[in-house]
């Protein structure tokens, strides 16, 4: 009889063993590294790759498997992937895609099956305000953000008249009426643009016509690229340009080189913010990567596998409670490479945004250095409506 | 709006017009006397932009790398169209379609493999890299007064190479009439060959010179090609006049759209509407334009076989 328990025992032991090896931790990730978006595409990779090989490939400890797909920042092929890893590969958490309207288009599908999405970059403020929902979690800010930071600032520097330029899409807007908020001045033109556009030549002359005291432009990717060359090209550039810290980071500077030099931009994190973590994080990434500098999208991407490599572990590994993981992952207790910031009940972050300009560093390298805090523990506009 | 506003626009349109003349020029031909749809047509414009800007890196002679582009692009071409384009020439155009999209597919991912996924650097030639002080109120990038003259050469060249000369004349034989041409002695396969590689030099050179204004990236093929094929489906398959005329006329409908467009939308509407209204028109502009020339003369505007 103690011989038939025993191997009953350690059936049920090695069944358990089996089920748990079977089934590992699931991460989706969406990424873009082609399309429109293939630079911050690219960056997020690499910031996720970074994370995922510190943490030897595992969540809070235990086994996890990273299913990395591209689907080109195209928000089609982004409801198709989310369908397909909900339906077949059954994720525990969601993460990875570039632009606003890729968040919007697989939020609700990822809401209902109540998997947890971590957003890696986009904060629409629609999932801010009236559709937040406890399943989002804005891991990086919330796109009006950047953009209220850089009003304060051309206040700051005295610009009475601005022109404004974005691509014409969901995230274009929310970032033009961000600025727009703390914006003092008068705003002589509203430009909205193609998005993907290559040539701005009609743009830029709209601008020269204008006669603004400086320019606030959010150009995501190679629509920044394109506009600064073609800008300092024009002739234009004593009309100081003002930016979101997207069209002036690492990869626009690298890819436009010396006409970056002197542009302003506000983000919430910069590579020479003196936060231990950070310090660990640049090195490393520098290390693995040519001694490339990080740009915001790969530091977000890190600190969105650390978020919720600190989840897995304050549930003790058990994903399938996916209230204990949304209450884990809102106490936000992993070490941020932006240094302090915490949830506010839209699961936006509340925290600082900096103004950074582009400089050259001690080797002469074009980089974006730190100047000062714009915003402290500032938290977005439409926390109000959201009802949680 | 005054009037240097409205003249600086005017310069833009024709700058980007004749860019896209260089590209559908290529194309026109090559669906014109082959009766080949090439969608990867826009992967040698991405071939001759890599490579430009990689030499121009390496060199530093502006100039070269053009030379280089042209050179090694067309090298490309001929390569392309011995293994793939050739066995082509006698399918349908779903075939042909279906066959050079996965062209285009290839060339992206050789391009990543070969450059990385990040977009290129090209940088400007230094001398050109400033304004030129064109009216005392007008500052205008010289490389873009550089690319206007290029673009002008060379259509004047292709104009006298296909009226003036018996390549030429073969060409258009080939364009109106291929069997009739056939049957008189022409070496079609030869012209063929002939006219892909000038249609990827062509491209080749566009990519090349476009490369400092634009980002180097992997796609940038796809995204000039659609435009291109507007241009190919107003001025008349097949037409290099055609492709001329089509060209300037979608470069300044497409910049009057983006120029004119909004501020007088903002004018006449309330601005929440303008502003939603005014880029969406703007982007199809266009369309509308290829819509109207379509209604009046469905073949295009100098088709070549009228």
């Amino acid at each position: 009889m103690p011989k038939l328990k025993t191997v009953a025992v350690s059936l049920a032991l090695s069944a358990a063993l089996g089920a748990h090896a079977a089934a590992p931790i699931k991460v989706g990730m969406a990424l873009d590294i082609s399309g429109p978006f293939a630079t911050i595409g690219a960056e997020t990779r690499d910031g996720f790759n970074l994370a995922i090989e510190k943490l030897g490939g595992k969540l809070g400890g235990v086994e996890t498997e990273f299913l990395q797909t591209d689907f080109a920042g195209n928000p089609e092929q982004a409801n198709q992937l989310v369908a397909r890893y909900l339906q077949r590969d059954k994720i525990d958490f969601f993460t990875g895609p570039v632009a606003s309207n890729s968040a919007l288009a697989v939020g609700p599908a990822l809401f209902a099956a109540k998997v947890p999405f971590l957003s890696s970059n986009p904060g629409p403020s629609l999932f801010a305000g009236k559709q937040c929902n406890p399943y989002f979690f804005g891991v990086s800010y919330q796109n009006d953000t950047y953009d209220e930071a850089a009003g304060k600032v051309a206040n700051e520097k005295g610009f009475k008249n601005m022109v404004l330029i974005a691509p014409n899409y969901p995230a274009g807007k929310d970032h033009i009426g961000g600025f727009k908020r703390l914006y003092k001045g008068a705003v002589k033109e509203e430009i909205y643009t193609k998005v993907g556009q290559i040539d701005y030549a009609a743009e830029i002359a709209q601008i020269r016509a204008a006669k603004p005291d400086a320019v606030f432009v959010f150009l995501p990717a190679a629509m920044g690229i394109n506009f600064i060359k073609q800008y300092v090209g024009s002739g234009l550039k004593d009309i100081a340009l003002i930016a979101p810290g997207f069209t002036a980071d690492q990869d626009v500077i690298e890819a436009v080189g010396e006409p970056t030099l002197g542009m302003l931009n506000t983000a919430h994190w910069a590579h020479d913010l003196d936060v231990p973590a950070n310090k660990a994080f640049v090195e490393a990434f520098g290390k693995k990567y040519n001694g490339r500098y990080p740009t915001v999208y790969a530091a977000q991407a890190y600190d969105v596998v650390m978020a919720m490599d600190a989840a897995v572990r304050e549930v003790g590994g058990k994903v399938a409670d996916r209230e204990a993981v949304v209450a884990a992952l809102k106490k936000a207790n992993f070490k941020s490479v932006r240094g302090e910031f915490k949830y506010g009940p839209n699961n936006f972050p509340v925290q600082n945004y900096y103004l950074r300009v582009v400089d050259k560093d001690a080797s002469g390298k074009l980089t974006n250095k730190l100047v000062g805090t714009v915003l402290e523990k500032h938290q977005d506009a439409y926390v109000g409506d959201c009802k949680q | 709006m005054d009037s240097i506003f409205v003249f600086e626009q005017l310069l833009n349109g024709l700058g980007y017009g004749l860019m896209l003349f260089l590209l559908a020029a290529g194309l026109t031909l090559v669906f014109g006397i082959m009766d080949t749809m090439n969608l990867a047509h826009g992967s040698l414009y991405m071939a001759g932009a890599y490579i430009a800007a990689r030499v121009h890196e390496a060199s530093g002679s502006f100039a070269a790398a053009v030379l280089v582009a042209v050179a090694a692009t067309v090298l490309v071409a001929f390569v392309l169209e011995v293994l793939i384009v050739k066995k082509l020439y006698a399918r349908d155009h779903l075939a042909q379609v279906i066959a050079t999209f996965g062209v285009i597919l290839i060339a992206d991912d050789a391009v990543k493999a070969i450059w990385g996924p990040s977009p290129l650097m090209a940088s400007m030639p230094a001398a050109l890299a400033g304004p030129v002080q064109l009216l005392p109120e007008l500052p205008y990038p010289a490389y873009r007064l550089v690319l206007l003259a290029v673009g002008l050469l060379v259509a004047i060249g292709l104009y006298v190479l296909v009226n003036h000369t018996r390549v030429g004349m073969l060409v258009r034989a080939g364009a109106s009439n291929r069997r009739m041409a056939e049957f008189m002695g022409v070496r079609v396969g030869r012209v063929f060959s002939f006219v892909f590689a000038l249609g990827a030099a062509l491209a080749a050179l566009a990519g090349a010179l476009m490369g400092p204004i634009s980002a180097v990236q992997i796609g940038m093929g796809e995204a000039i090609l659609i435009p291109a094929l507007v241009v190919i489906v107003i001025g008349g398959i097949g037409s290099v006049r055609g492709a001329f005329i089509a060209a300037l006329l979608v470069g300044l409908v497409d910049t009057a759209g983006r120029a004119f467009l909004p501020p007088l939308l903002r004018a006449l509407l309330p601005p929440a509407l303008a502003a939603d209204l005014g880029p969406a028109l703007a982007g199809i502009a266009m369309y509308l334009l290829m819509a109207a020339v379509l209604i009046l003369k469905p073949a295009g505007l100098f088709p070549a076989r009228a």
